[in-house]
């Protein structure tokens, strides 16, 4: 049918200069050696300045980093990495510390200009930007391997709220680091959390203290800029005995013919009582129309709801990388905790998606829920991989899980690979799964009604997607929505 | 009388295999002209070609509608002018509020025409007041656009479409399968209830059953890609009683 035809044929030729994120910014930076050793690590821990503890706890990664293999089990494709062929530490160039805003290399403000991440707090906190009354994020923005500028710390301090690079942590808040860090994700973890672990450069640390509500959400922006680089940030984030958090993290990189590798690791522990929301909208550079380029995004992500009725919840809206490795999970230690976890991946292109979950429960009385959607569009593979399991010794826990796939096109792949443990008789494990198309009848019955080929294609994936985007905080749901569309532009006529 | 739909020695293929094979029709405005036939005669294809349904290949012969080229405009151009398909099978789409749905499509009709987007509480007044008028509760208008919505209801959701969007050409597509008598009913007066001067339906049907609602001022007969047999009202009932067999032989 010529129509149909029609489809898979821009399918084919699916446009990923769509990509708008994909300028690079001149700007001179320093970078550790090419290549991995013990003394590239000396490098990175004494740029930072940590403390001895810090680079032994690095080493003891890396050692072991060498007995391990890289893992297999998912399903991607790619070639090789040559761990020795990368740079694994790259800053700005700055003559001095930074004091504030103005002191920042202008290039590095323009970049976050460019990509609407606002750093100039003066302006928002003066109204000039935002109307009174709005809500106002705090962003750390990563650029490379350094957090360039944290906004809002004054006022958070006021709360009580610390919210600073890791590495900034390390040296002021070393008992906190000591106690967390690498508690949900310990250094032996997996292959690439081991890495991280090694390598580490900068990231995020947030403790928000015993009853504290956060007064605002906290952002992270990560932006990879140098060539042959890889990304290896940590975020650590704490909520203390009946605080309550909401993080959201966003992550764009240049345009480039290579593959680039961002392993990061991020680490929740919430106590008695605690919540932490955690939303990310990952756009890393998903490689051009022949799937040449693009990020290779392998990331441990992990949650520890530690304390009694406590939450945590992933929210995420994954639409860039050439590769997307990635389970954000849930240890459900406390009793009565609960975990989620609602997942948009849209995979288009050569993309390569193999996205999950792990809910854990340890504890009674918990329960987790989980919500996927997969959209695969163009010639790409979107695999849902996730693990529902319940201890021998936790009672009456519960679970509801809904994996749904959409598929644009017949060049692409939808997959779904759920393993579920129930140890103990009184579990309560629902799972739900569900692959459709986005079928030519659909697509006809909304233009026959007036929509073009584009309106009606963004209607029904909308409409698929809208449980999960009903999750995200409102401002970050209407990025997410105009991504997606971005997303699958080319994806049809 | 200005014609609204011209059909001049339409020739249709699909993956190479002639479904009609010259067929006129001209219909004028105020007309509702009932296209009847057994299965396999070409009906929906017809009806699908004038809505510009993708898979069809057009080979010969024209489709005039408002004197403008039918076939060299796009379906959702085609919507915008005034041409309205109710489907045989409405499709669900999940997650889609209905109300959303009629909101897009009505303004992407009205952008398509120069005409101004309906504000939000513009376009409540305006749903409100056509759903009220065909008694379509307000809660069918809050679930997702025909999921979970009975055959009737599904209909019914067409005719608020064909209100609300106010087509000048209304292709009715079998609109009685899978109705039982009452939903039928229903269906029919709401269809009825748009009949105007300006505005022409035709209504394709397998049986004569659906006849007796919407009462035609023309009807007539397919088989085999033509059209074999035109005449009044009557035409109908004549069939009821003798069949399709008789035009099969003269088709072929």
């Amino acid at each position: 049918m010529p129509a149909v035809q029609e489809t898979v044929d821009r399918v084919r030729e699916i446009d990923v200069d769509q990509y708008r994120y994909g300028f690079e910014t001149q700007i001179e930076s320093e970078k550790a050696p090419r290549g991995l050793t013990e003394d590239t690590i000396r490098f990175i821990s004494a740029k930072k300045n940590e403390p001895a503890w810090m680079l032994e706890w690095r080493l003891e990664a890396y050692r072991r980093w060498l007995t391990m293999e890289e893992p297999t089990w998912a399903r991607v494709e790619y070639p090789k990495i040559d761990y020795q062929d990368l740079y694994y530490y790259a800053a700005p160039k700055q003559k001095k510390s930074v004091g504030s805003l103005d002191e920042i290399d202008p290039e590095i403000l323009k970049t976050y200009e460019k990509l609407g991440i606002p750093l100039r707090e003066v302006e928002v906190l003066e109204g000039v930007v935002k109307p009174e009354g709005e809500r106002r994020v705090a962003v750390d923005a990563v650029f490379d391997s350094v957090s360039v500028a944290t906004t809002f710390q004054a006022e958070l301090k006021k709360a009580g709220v610390i919210f600073m690079p890791i590495s900034e942590a390390i040296r002021e808040h070393p008992d906190l680091v000591k106690k967390y860090l690498g508690s949900v994700v310990p250094t032996s973890d997996n292959f690439f959390a081991t890495l991280n672990s090694a390598v580490f450069s900068d990231g995020s640390f947030v403790y928000v203290p015993e009853g504290v509500r956060c007064p605002m959400e906290l952002s992270t922006y990560f932006r990879i800029n140098e060539r042959n680089t890889g990304q290896f940030e940590r975020t650590l984030i704490i909520a203390d005995k009946g605080a309550y958090v909401s993080y959201l993290e966003g992550c764009t990189a240049p345009q480039r013919d290579e593959n680039q590798l961002h392993a990061a690791v991020v680490e929740l522990v919430a106590l008695d009582d605690a919540e932490i929301k955690y939303s990310t909208v990952q756009n890393w550079y998903p490689g051009n129309s022949e799937g040449k380029g693009g990020i290779y995004n392998f990331v441990t992500k992990r949650g520890d709801c530690r304390g009694k009725r406590s939450k945590i919840s992933w929210t995420q809206v994954e639409t860039g990388s050439a590769i997307t490795w990635k389970y954000p999970s849930c240890i459900l230690r406390g009793d009565h905790s609960q975990g989620e976890f609602y997942s948009i991946a849209i995979s288009n292109g050569f993309q390569q998606v193999d996205s999950g979950t792990k809910m854990i429960h340890l504890g009674s009385n918990t329960s987790s829920r989980i919500i996927s959607k997969g959209i695969a569009a163009g010639k790409s593979q979107n695999t849902y991989r996730g693990l529902v399991t319940a201890h021998r010794k936790a009672a009456n826990t519960r679970n509801f899980t809904a994996c749904d796939s959409l598929l644009i096109g017949d060049k692409c792949g939808a997959h779904t690979v759920p393993y579920i443990e129930a140890k103990n008789s009184s579990a309560h494990f629902e799972h739900e799964a569900t692959t459709s198309k986005i079928s030519e009848d659909m697509l006809f019955y909304c233009i026959q009604r007036g929509l073009s080929q584009e309106e009606a294609i963004g209607l029904v994936v909308n409409g698929f997607v809208k449980d999960v985007l009903q999750q995200l905080p409102m401002e970050f749901a209407v990025e997410a929505q105009k991504l997606i569309s971005i997303s699958l532009e080319g994806s049809v006529g | 009388m200005t014609a609204l739909l011209e059909v001049k020695g339409l020739k249709v293929q699909v993956e190479e295999n002639e479904i009609l094979h010259g067929l006129d029709l001209t219909v004028n405005e105020g007309e509702v002209h009932a296209i009847m036939g057994p299965n396999g005669s070409g009906k929906s294809t017809l009806s699908h070609v004038i809505a510009g349904k993708p898979g069809y290949e057009v080979t010969a012969g024209e489709i005039l509608f408002k004197g403008e080229n039918l076939l060299e405009m796009e379906p959702n151009e085609r919507a915008a002018k005034g041409v309205f398909l109710a489907f045989q099978y409405p499709v669900e789409i999940p997650g889609v509020a209905t109300m959303t749905f009629l909101r897009t499509a009505l303004n992407a009709q009205r952008k398509a025409r120069g005409e101004g987007e309906y504000s939000t509480p513009d376009f409540l007044k305006k749903v409100r007041e056509v759903s009220a008028r065909l008694s379509i509760p307000q809660d069918m208008l809050k679930r997702g656009v025909n999921v979970g919505f009975s055959g009737g209801e599904k209909k019914r959701n067409e005719v608020l479409q064909m209100a609300l969007f106010e087509p000048s050409l209304c292709i009715l597509d079998e609109m009685d399968s899978g109705l039982d008598i009452d939903a039928l009913r229903i269906a029919a007066d709401g269809v009825n209830s748009l009949r105007s001067k300006g505005r022409a339906m035709v209504v394709i049907t397998h049986y004569q059953r659906l006849l007796n609602y919407i009462i035609p001022d023309f009807v007539h007969v397919m088989s085999k890609g033509r059209v074999v047999k035109s005449g009044g009202k009557d035409l109908a009932l004549e069939l009821e009683k003798s069949g399709y067999a008789q035009f099969e032989d003269k088709a072929a």
